[in-house]
């Protein structure tokens, strides 16, 4: 499926919460974050949350970690600012509980003890309810003249083997509180995730299990009343060879002769075992594009806008989110688009 | 480091792979174990979550929770390959019905939190793995035994995590929970009695007081056997901690890999546990010598010629392949530089993945270097 230019169609813009889930390690925090700073491109206030704990946000901008608060960590072109906020689930729980009961100071007691931890543990749809209250909380929040204070939130989501539980608060409430203040804010939560306002973009590489998932997910989504946004595809390699001959070189034909005649027409003559190496090297390239191929042919099916970045050999560093940033606004996602 | 030296050497009695997610965790143990068969010795798997090919490839699917010799047409080898996949829920219960009356353990193997618990609290998988791994070791039915470790982010989870569930099962908080009353005493404790009443009291109104009520009964349930775990972990830890047992930490060459593998083998040394080297999984060496700039010079020239457009690809694809090389290869000297004296074996990505038989014996050929 070859991307169209704009695969960041209109719905899509219209998106305030976008969700970033995907198979853990390929790539949600980075895409996360590069899909932040695209947002913020042209001028737009945009706050990414991270709720796993992990400061991934940090380790990306190499800074220390982040303080359970929204702090700056990146300008984007036009005047637009990236913040984050690292959700700590015990202090987020503490603050909601606050909210109910008067706790004083036997918080940080309880927390020391590892209560909190434990409590979430025993019911581990509570930590959900909490985290996706407090990112509604930042979708919803207005400044003085009832403007939203962010534009976007972007969410470095659960991994897709959670993500429909995390999101649909709904599930979890059903072994939790029935009535009351918890059920009320958790209503809030509910509408939010369902609306139009939200989209959950899945993030994979072209290989069997992440894709597997990623379908799963979408089914998952979809049944859950959830609405799946773009497909995007992380770490994609350019294919080398012409289409055609994929399929026979993976299978180990490779033309060795031709590929001797051409290399010795440019000047470079190499020795037999040399151009073996070369072969076996054409070869395992034919095998990965063809899975590569077959990796795409399944993600076909599922109609959902098709985004591209492309694989950065050198790592991810702030420059490279950068870079990624503009590929998705080259793609449609925020920057060019007036809104 | 020398793989075949370590699986000859009749002292090495546990052979333990770990590393953060998806590096080749299972795969590493799987391959070893083949081939420490093959070669004579007499092995055990223990596999945590292998791919569902692999699974199936080596009969794993329809096991039971013990090991069972792997019989696969032309596998014949002339030590002997058992291998098993870790359900970790009949551990625990076989756990508790091994350390209670028969009266005691139904009562915990009923109770609902006991069934949260042993499905669900992050650190049960890791707990069971070395309750597993114990139990193999004192059969004394095998005289390898190669250990998978389970699919945690991190790789110190297997270390860290059967502290955290002993902490769970140690009851201290669950008392405080369910009861706090009891737990009072001096000021202090009084005072953090009486949050924990109002917390007790607010979780209990957002979880429900009934799995309070149902984890409190299990924690009084569970006290008199509690003793007998906290022995058996602390001998599995002590069989770590022992010379003939060889940890494998495995990675990629990837900088989130390495990173965790650093973190590892910091950890390993603390521990005084005996660390054999890394193995950097799915590595992508050069084939062929030709160097990076003259391959892209001559794609270049063929491009603009308009000629023999296949060897240009092969040139470009060679070149990419190169970055990729030097890249892996600059992760591995920084990662050399920060741990001298780490022994380290590359193992070069097959082009599919690993799920046969063939496979695994390609893979172990690879972990010693053919
Ligand atoms: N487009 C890319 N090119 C190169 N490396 C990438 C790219 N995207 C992600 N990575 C690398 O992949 C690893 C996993 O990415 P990360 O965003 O942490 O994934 P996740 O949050 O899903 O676990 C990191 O080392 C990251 O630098
Ligand atoms: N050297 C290798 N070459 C190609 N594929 C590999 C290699 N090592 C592992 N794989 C594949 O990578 C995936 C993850 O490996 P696995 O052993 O299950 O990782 P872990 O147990 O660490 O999560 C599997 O699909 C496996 O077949
Ligand atoms: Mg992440
Ligand atoms: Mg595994």
């Amino acid at each position: 499926m070859m991307p169209t230019d704009q695969p960041w169609d209109a719905e899509l813009a219209r998106a305030r919460l976008h969700v970033v889930t995907g198979k853990g390690g390929t790539g949600k925090t980075t895409v996360a974050t590069s899909l932040a700073l695209a947002l913020a491109t042209g001028g737009k206030r945009v706050l990414l949350v991270e709720v796993e704990g992990r400061q991934g946000i940090a380790q990306l901008f190499d800074i220390p970690p982040l303080p359970y608060a929204e702090e700056h960590v990146a300008a984007a072109a036009g005047e637009g600012e990236v913040r984050a906020l690292a959700v700590d689930t015990e202090a987020a729980m503490l603050e909601y509980l606050d909210m109910f009961y008067n706790l004083g100071f036997a918080g940080r007691t309880l927390r020391r003890m590892g209560a909190i931890e434990f409590a979430t543990t025993l019911a581990p749809g509570l930590r959900d309810v909490i985290l996706t209250g407090k990112v509604k909380e930042t979708v919803t929040r207005t400044e003085a003249r009832g403007r939203h204070l962010y534009d976007h939130v972007v969410l470095d989501a659960p991994p897709t083997g959670r993500i429909v539980p995390f999101l649909d608060v709904t599930r979890a409430l059903s072994d939790l509180a029935k009535v009351g203040p918890v059920r009320g804010h958790s209503d809030g939560v509910i509408n939010l995730v369902h609306s139009q306002d939200t989209r959950v973009h899945l993030v994979t590489l072209l290989e069997e299990m992440p894709v597997t998932e990623t379908l799963e997910a979408i089914r998952d989504l979809d049944a859950a009343d959830l609405r799946p946004g773009a497909v995007i595809l992380n770490r994609v390699r350019p294919p080398r060879l012409p289409a055609r001959s994929i399929s026979s070189a993976a299978d180990g034909r490779v033309d060795k002769n031709r590929i001797r005649d051409g290399l010795s027409s440019a000047g470079l003559d190499l020795r037999l075992e040399e151009l073996e190496g070369l072969v076996e090297e054409t070869v395992e390239h034919a095998v990965r594009v063809d899975a590569e191929a077959r990796a795409r042919a399944r993600l076909d099916g599922t109609d959902l806008p098709v985004l591209e970045l492309p694989e950065l050999t050198e790592g991810v560093d702030v420059a490279a989110l950068y870079e990624l940033a503009e590929a998705l606004n080259a793609q449609g996602a925020g920057g060019s688009r007036v809104s | 480091m020398d793989i075949d030296r370590l699986i000859d050497d009749r002292d090495t009695k546990v052979i333990v792979c770990c590393g953060s997610g998806g590096v080749g965790k299972t795969t590493t143990a799987a391959a070893i174990a083949v081939r420490a068969a093959e070669r004579g010795r007499k092995t055990v798997v223990l596999t945590i979550d292998p791919a569902r090919r692999l699974a199936q490839a080596l009969g794993l699917a329809e096991l039971g929770n013990h090991p069972r010799p792997v019989q696969i047409e032309g596998f014949d080898p002339k030590g002997e390959l058992a291998a098993m996949m870790l359900d970790m829920r009949r551990t625990f219960d076989d756990m508790v019905l091994a350390h209670a009356t028969k009266e005691r353990a139904d009562e915990i193997l009923a109770n609902p939190f006991y069934q949260t618990i042993s499905a669900n609290f992050s650190g049960t998988q890791e707990y069971m793995a070395m309750e597993k791994l114990g139990q193999l070791a004192h059969t004394g039915q095998w005289d390898l035994i190669v250990v998978d470790t389970p699919p945690s982010r991190s790789a110190l989870d297997f270390l860290d995590a059967p502290q955290r569930l002993s902490t769970v099962l140690d009851g201290r908080v669950l008392k405080l929970l369910a009861g706090p009353a009891r737990a009072g005493g001096s000021g202090l404790r009084k005072i953090v009695a009486g949050g924990f009443g109002i917390f007790a009291k607010a979780v209990s109104t957002i979880i429900g007081g009934q799995l309070l009520t149902d984890a409190s009964t299990f924690v009084q349930a569970f006290d008199s056997i509690f003793g007998g775990f906290r022995e058996r972990a602390k001998k599995t830890y002590e069989l770590l901690r022992s010379p003939g047992t060889a940890f494998l930490v495995v990675a990629t060459p990837e900088p989130d890999a390495l990173r965790e593998a650093t973190f590892f083998v910091e950890r390993l040394a603390t521990e005084r546990m005996p660390l054999a080297g890394l193995v950097v999984n799915r590595t992508h060496p050069l084939l062929t010598e030709l160097a990076q700039p003259r391959a892209i010079a001559a794609a270049e020239h063929l491009e603009e010629l308009g000629r023999a457009p296949l060897a240009a690809a092969v040139l470009r694809l060679h070149a990419d392949r190169a970055a990729l090389a030097h890249k892996e290869e600059r992760l591995l000297a920084r990662f050399a530089k920060a741990h001298p004296g780490i022994a380290t074996i590359g193992v070069p990505a097959l082009a599919g993945d690993v799920h046969d038989l063939d496979g695994l014996r390609e893979i172990g050929l690879r972990l010693v270097g053919v």
